[in-house]
């Protein structure tokens, strides 16, 4: 290598220049090979496995667009989209609901370090734990829920085995440790809020809400902004919690797309990768309008400065 | 390769044909034996690394090495290994489940071993199972029965005794029901307990045949005699047979409704027994009693699924193998491994002797002489994977919902069309 560069030592101004170019690169090569190899590739993968019908052990079939005709007449597909839509728009009541704990903890009390760690626990546990936990809370005989109900001379309602509920069921498990993932990022947004424009809103007579709408919300930007990314994200990524409370059950009324692609492409009965390829790609198209969303809205906020 | 292999296996079957005694000094088997199992649980664990270790003490130059996966991961990881990385032996199911692994050539054909009298004349009745295309490729090791086990004392409690006729089951149900006491439990969260109602309803309602070629694709879903099954089922359902919110519940998470006394009754394979056993139901409690007679045409036939060995195509050491293949189902080691403190299942071989336990005798009893309309594996190995899932929802849709049925048994059917 030093040989290499000898020739060039006679001029050392374009040389430190060609550095300067290429050290970025250089420094950048690991994790874009990396990216490149096993994010960026496996998609391209993905798609071209879509045009095809593979059972993953003989030779695959080319198949042109059939896999994606069949998407639109198979209902299963139908209800998972449908479901994945009640999750992109039920998730974000995390974020309201995040804020309104932050605004509610960030007060200097005697042990409210105690009582934020508290909130904040349902983020640490692992998504099983809470899909085991809510499970139980709506078990239909022996569960928590329907003894709460039959106080107020309610119920008794099974919430995991009704298809109309089902949905709905698994997101209030999901919501609880969002909420405090969103939490936690709002008190940290809060410690930035300049409270000299708090003393100045305070004097020209902004009280609560107003307070809250027009001076404290403006400044946490980009904490809302945070939380709506993790949230579009983990609503669209929501496995865990559906494979450990239904099972994509009752009769695949609570399926999403991540679901019912690991449930046709990998699962024990599965094994049509190429069926499989095709919901994942639909799932990537959707998710790309909102990474998309958030990409444009980055740049537009880096550049604007 | 290959043909080298073959003539070598078919001068030592006969070899073995004329001089079974010679077995185990005669052919020094050398090199290394590769097993991958999937039996992962803890008996059948014992079980697998006992046989292991009877087979290397008596081939002490061959090296075995056996692998054991987790039993739910080894139905994907099998996919990857037996075209990336074989074995020389490898677990798996019999029937339809083989499918596609003999379609994409990686599982060997052993018909050669199924000729030797030893095998022929001893496993004739699973043979069967074993066999796609006309030829056969595996062993079995083990199987069990399905049927009904109830609870003898709450029978006794009410007056109820075992029924025969499907009027005699629903006569039974009613005076269960009105004594506040559920017919029957079952979990269907993970669906495939419905698909053993659905294989015994048919196949007393339609008969063996007709169940066989509609999990074979070969009848539609929306036929009469279909339908004439799930009219029985419904019947049970509309009386309130099955325990509330099944959807919500595994198969074992139903077994409590049976200890508690609330329901009486569970279809379901012989595996049931153990936990039930541990949970405090005795001999004196607990019984079992075949599937009734619904149709009085059509003859008894029953589930029994049965777990196998299969050489893989890609396999290095296929004589060991087909040794070891040997080994597994002859009629000693086949009494040993299904005795009650091992695996407490049936033996394979119609030379080895039954456990002196009250249900591995009563099973073993219905499948020899109580079956002749054949023997199903289950609902989930008879038919296509495909098949078995979207089915199997439908059965659940239908327990849950039976004024659905219209509509399922149309998806079922468009499903047949394009998955045959």
């Amino acid at each position: 290598m030093t040989h290499a560069t000898l020739p060039t030592t006679s001029a050392p101004l374009p040389r430190r220049r060609n550095a300067q170019a290429i050290a970025p690169w250089l420094f950048l090569a690991p994790g874009l090979l990396f990216f490149l190899f096993y994010v960026i590739f496996p998609v391209f993968q993905s798609f071209n496995l879509s045009l095809y019908k593979w059972d993953g052990l003989g030779a695959p079939e080319y198949v042109g667009l059939k896999n994606y005709r069949d998407l639109g007449s198979d209902r299963a597909f139908e209800t998972s989209l449908w479901n994945n839509f009640k999750w992109l728009v039920l998730y974000l009541l995390a974020i309201p609901g995040g804020l309104f704990i932050a605004l509610f903890l960030n007060q200097t009390v005697t042990g409210i370090r105690l009582y934020k760690s508290l909130f904040f626990f349902p983020f640490v546990i692992s998504q099983v734990v809470v899909g085991l936990v809510f499970t139980w809370f709506y078990d239909p005989t022996f569960g928590l829920l329907n003894i709460l109900l039959g106080w107020v001379g309610l119920g008794p309602i099974n919430v995991l085995g009704d298809p109309t509920l089902v949905t709905y069921g698994i997101i209030a498990a999901g919501l609880w440790p969002q909420t405090a993932y969103c939490m936690i990022l709002y008190l940290t947004g809060l410690n930035a809020v300049d409270p000299e424009q708090v003393e100045a809103a305070r004097l020209d007579g902004a009280r609560s809400w107003r307070m809250l709408w027009f001076v404290i919300i403006p400044q946490l930007r980009p904490a809302t902004f945070i939380a709506f990314v993790v949230t579009i994200i983990g609503a669209l990524r929501s496995f865990d919690l559906i494979s450990i409370m239904t099972n994509g059950g009752p009769f695949g009324s609570s399926r999403v797309l991540s679901f019912y692609m690991f449930e046709k492409a990998l699962s024990e009965y599965g094994f049509r990768m190429g069926y499989g390829a095709a919901i994942a790609v639909v799932l990537f198209l959707i998710m790309l309008v909102f990474i998309a969303y958030f990409l444009w809205s980055m740049y537009r906020e880096e550049t604007g400065r | 390769m290959t043909p080298m292999f073959r003539t070598t296996a078919a001068a030592l079957a006969l070899g073995f044909a004329t001089a079974p005694m010679a077995f185990a000094e005669a052919h020094a088997l050398s090199g290394d034996l590769v097993i991958f199992s999937d039996m992962s649980n803890p008996a059948p664990r014992a079980v697998m690394e006992g046989m292991v270790a009877r087979f290397g003490e008596m081939h002490p130059d061959l090296n075995v090495e056996l692998t054991v996966i987790d039993r739910e991961a080894f139905k994907t990881q099998i996919r990857n290994f037996l075209t990336a990385n074989a074995p020389d032996v490898t677990n798996w199911y019999a029937a339809n489940r083989m499918r596609p692994y003999v379609s994409a050539d990686l599982f060997d054909d052993i018909s050669d071993l199924w000729a030797e009298p030893e095998i022929a004349d001893n496993l004739a009745s699973t043979k069967g199972a074993m066999t796609l295309d006309g030829k056969q490729w595996g062993v079995p090791y083990t199987y069990y029965q399905w049927g009904v086990y109830y609870r003898k004392d709450i029978f006794d409690q009410y007056g109820l005794t075992e029924p025969a006729t499907w009027a005699e089951e629903k006569a039974n149900c009613q005076t269960l029901l009105d004594n506040g006491v559920k017919c029957y439990t079952i979990g269907t969260k993970f669906l495939w307990t419905a698909g053993g109602w659905f294989d015994y309803l048919n196949m007393r309602t339609n008969g063996y045949d007709f169940h066989a070629a509609l999990t074979n694709g070969e009848e539609s879903w929306t036929s009469d005699q279909v339908r004439a099954t799930f009219a029985n089922w419904r019947e049970l359902i509309d009386m309130g047979a099955f325990i509330d919110n099944h959807q919500s519940y595994s198969w074992q998470e139903a077994l409590p409704f049976m200890v508690n006394g609330d329901a009486a009754a569970y279809l379901m394979g012989n595996f049931a027994v153990a936990p039930l056993r541990e949970a405090g139901l005795d001999d004196d409690k607990l019984d079992f009693y075949q599937f009734v007679r619904i149709n009085p045409d059509v003859a008894l036939a029953e589930d029994a699924p049965t777990d196998t060995f299969h050489i893989p195509t890609n396999a290095r050491n296929k004589e060991a193998a087909r040794a070891f293949l040997r080994f597994v189902v002859s009629a000693e080691n086949q009494t040993i491994i299904n005795a009650g403190d091992a695996l407490g299942q049936l033996p394979v071989n119609a030379a080895s002797s039954v456990d002196d336990d009250k249900f591995l005798k009563q099973g073993f009893e219905m499948l020899s002489s109580n079956s002749p309309g054949g023997v199903a594996q289950f609902f989930d190995r008879d038919a296509p994977a495909e098949m078995a899932a979207v089915a199997m929802e439908g059965f659940q849709e239908f327990m849950v919902i039976p004024d659905n049925l219209e509509d399922i048994l149309q998806r079922l059917e468009s499903a047949r069309s394009s998955i045959y």
